[in-house]
């Protein structure tokens, strides 16, 4: 049978590795937060005539009204996001018709959102709140539906440290993305975040149940044996569950759902993933080691791979 | 055998109504109507998915309103918003200091935040000797307070008689006449709607001390003489002062509809109570924008689905065209609950909607990991299936609520604060699984037992894709 479970520090390092890329890149470059967080104004102007007027002349429009903050940047063949400072209702008028000037034919205002800077920051703060009151609610629950096995506890810690994993890969993924890409954290970023949040520990408990099944069944096998055991007869449950949600139906999100859709996608196509690969090599293999305290010989030697 | 066969018309009979509910009405269609119970029978598409303007207004710095204010601001400016002619406007309380308000197909910011966000004033004007027809625009002597407008300096509450201020300010008026202010509505006390004494609905009110002098001066000296009652400088009534009101009561009559009345009423008690309210956020998706995401959205969605049913039925055979059917209804039932709800669908929403199908799936592909698991270990099919849907349930069972504990939270943080993307989410995301939940125990596991019936033993390796004998 295959042993998954006995290569379980190779699969921390891999991930450590992306994260701690991601969170470099995003050392590096401040995390590239949207008006959602931060305040101020993005317009998003589509240009029936698909000659875009130059980044200059866009910029020089809000030089004109005192904003020297604006970035200027294309979306597709047509269209230009511009972002700024918070605009007052006269500026954004004087942007919006000042660069329909720029075009001979007619520009439509795709989006135009405005938001002041203190609103921002508490959807932040009550997000992450909601977030910890709800993880703490599933531990709770885990506790309580897995109190016929021992430790059941564990099993809730477990399940919310590979769902921070995941979306420590999201935040990675992010570091990529801002880059590369320019993307930014809006408010889709958000939701995307809270539905790999939500499938993350819908997928742990599917795998933990083996184990809790099996422990019932099994019980003169040591744990790391069962444990993998589980993990290798949930796989091909995994496997498709994981092809279908995610690859096959974000996919087509991805490729037909529209610009507004694609980074939601994205995000989500890495994150649900990593929502699966993590019940496997996070959340198992840490109930192993946890189960063996091997951290006492962490320091003391190498890693044995059993 | 014969409690499967009742559960299978159970099913179809529900099929059947959420089919229906789920038809496509044409535009202005009558909709479902069940005593009080009324719906278009129209899905709900939020903003973004349609276009349209979402205002989030907050309490001025330095002001914590109390939840009854909140209320009827909001109140008042979607009243407000209404008499703009815009349709469908709502607004919401969000929070201990938001009001959301929504304007669906409607881009011109500018009109419409200034209108909405002026404070309701109401003034009490001497009209003298000319009838005001209702719904002029006047100006008045009256300079509003700082703390009901812009600036937050200044809170003086007593009319400062400046008329050419006041005449810049009021560039609609259609009279070059500037009235004298006798009163304004912070001096009045309570508000209640009656039946005035010719059968039409009235607003009864009672001023405090200080407006009962100025109202028993003013009716004194000028009984007979028009009063006319104004809101935000248009006439609403204009009712000739037949004796002097010496009580501090009186009656605001005009030929109103209950409804208007009531609305009345709140207009003066917002007017009394006064949240001043400031735009936060502001935010405007183009009617192209939203549409074009429907459309997307949709299209992926269909797409994502063939592809689903083909690998469902390709790799599990018969029970993945089980799964398949199953999927088809869970979709048709949770559509027909967004309609009666109904819930607002935003690309949030959608969004959950997405990840509950997800778990529907996972509910079936669990279950029949779990079929192919028991037939390899040589049970026969009946067992087989009561075995696979008796172990798969713990899990889908448990990972299932931990995901309804989850959305519950993400819905009361998101009502919370107005992050109504976050609350969009969360309800889609709940509902889907709960059906999800449905679905999976009631109709997969009818159908799947049922259609077992008419198979052949020989035929199982080839309909349940079980042939390949690896070691469990």
């Amino acid at each position: 049978m295959l042993n998954i479970l006995g290569k379980r520090y190779w699969f921390f390092a891999l991930s450590l590795v992306i994260i701690v890329s991601g969170i470099i890149l995003l050392a590096v470059k401040p995390l590239p937060l949207s008006i959602d967080f931060k305040g101020g104004t993005i317009l998003e102007l589509q240009f029936t005539s698909k000659t875009l007027p130059s980044t200059e002349q866009v910029k020089s429009i809000f030089d004109k009204i005192g904003i020297t903050d604006s970035q200027i940047q294309t979306s597709g063949d047509d269209t230009l996001i511009l972002r700024s400072s918070e605009l007052s209702e006269s500026q954004r008028q004087t942007v919006i018709s000042e660069v329909s000037a720029l075009s001979d034919k007619e520009v439509v205002v795709l989006k135009s959102d405005t938001v002041g800077p203190s609103i921002g920051q508490g959807v932040a703060k009550r997000a992450l709140l909601a977030v910890a009151i709800a993880a703490i609610a599933v531990v709770i629950y885990i506790t309580f539906a897995f109190r016929g096995v021992q430790h059941a506890f564990r099993y809730g810690i477990c399940a919310i440290i590979a769902m921070v994993h995941d979306v420590l890969i999201v935040i990675a993924l992010t570091g990529f993305g801002s880059t590369f890409w320019g993307w930014q954290i809006d408010s889709l970023y958000l939701t995307a975040l809270l539905t790999v949040i939500g499938f993350s520990v819908q997928d742990k408990i599917v795998v933990f149940d083996r184990i809790r099944e099996n422990s019932g069944i099994y019980r003169k096998l040591d744990f790391e044996t069962l444990a993998n055991h589980s993990i290798v007869q949930t796989l091909q449950r995994s496997i498709n569950t994981q092809l279908m949600t995610v690859e096959f139906l974000l996919l087509a999100l991805a490729l037909f759902g529209g610009v507004t859709l694609r980074e939601f996608a994205v995000i989500l196509l890495v994150g649900l993933l990593s929502g699966t690969y993590s019940s496997i090599f996070i959340a198992a293999p840490i109930l192993v080691v946890w189960e063996k305290k091997e951290w006492k010989t962490w320091f003391k030697k190498t890693p044995q791979a059993a | 055998m014969d409690r499967r066969i009742v559960k299978l018309i159970l099913i179809l009979v529900l099929v059947v109504l959420v089919v229906w509910v789920d038809i496509p009405r044409p535009e202005g269609s009558a909709g479902l109507t069940i005593g009080k119970f009324h719906r278009t029978m129209n899905p709900v598409l939020g903003l973004d998915l349609r276009g349209g303007m979402q205002v989030l207004l907050g309490a001025k710095d330095g002001v914590t309103p109390d939840k009854q204010a909140l209320e009827d601001t909001a109140k008042i400016l979607e009243s407000r918003a209404n008499g703009l002619g815009v349709s469908e406007v709502v607004f919401q309380v969000a929070g201990e200091k938001y009001i959301l308000g929504e304007f669906p197909g409607l881009t011109n910011t500018a009109d419409v935040i200034a209108a909405v966000k002026q404070t309701g004033l109401l003034e009490f004007i001497d009209a003298g000797t000319t009838y005001l027809e209702p719904g002029t625009n006047v100006s008045t002597d009256y300079v509003a307070p700082s703390a009901q407008t812009t600036s937050p300096e200044a809170a003086s509450s007593t009319p400062v008689p400046t008329p050419a201020a006041t005449e810049s300010a009021a560039p609609t008026t259609t009279e070059t006449k500037v009235y004298h202010t006798v009163m304004t509505g912070v001096d009045i006390k309570t508000v209640n709607v009656s039946t005035s004494q010719t059968g039409g609905f009235a607003v009864d009110f009672v001023l405090m001390d200080n407006g009962t002098v100025i109202f028993k001066d003013h009716t004194t000296a000028n009984t007979g003489k028009y009063l006319a009652i104004v809101l935000d400088k248009a006439v609403i009534s204009c009712p000739t002062i037949s004796t002097a009101i010496t009580d501090g009561s009186g009656q605001i009559t005009g030929s109103f509809t209950s409804e208007q009345a009531n609305n009345l009423a709140v207009t003066l008690r917002y007017g009394r109570l006064s949240v001043p309210v400031e735009v936060v956020e502001s935010r405007i998706i183009g009617p192209t924008l939203g549409s074009d995401s429907l459309s997307k959205s949709l299209l992926a969605g269909l797409i994502g689905f063939i592809i689903v049913a083909l690998f469902m039925i390709l790799y599990y055979r018969l029970p993945g065209a089980v799964a398949v059917v199953a999927i088809a209804i869970y979709g048709a039932i949770t559509f027909a609950l967004f309609k009666l709800i109904p819930v607002t669908l935003t690309l949030s929403g959608i969004a959950g909607f997405l990840l509950s199908t997800g778990s529907a799936l996972d509910a079936n592909i669990l279950i029949f990991e779990r079929l192919k698991e028991e037939l390899r270990n040589g049970r026969n099919l009946k067992q087989a299936i009561d075995l696979s849907w008796k172990r798969a349930w713990p899990s889908i069972r448990d990972s299932n609520i931990a995901t309804i504990i989850t959305s519950v939270i993400l819905f009361w943080f998101g009502s919370q604060f107005g992050a109504s993307i976050v609350k969009g989410f969360a309800l889609t995301l709940a509902l889907g699984v709960v059906v999800s939940l449905f679905t999976a125990v009631y109709v997969t596991r009818t159908f799947l037992s049922l259609t077992t019936d008419a198979v052949k033993p020989d035929q199982y390796q080839k309909l349940f894709g079980a042939r390949r004998s690896e070691n469990a």
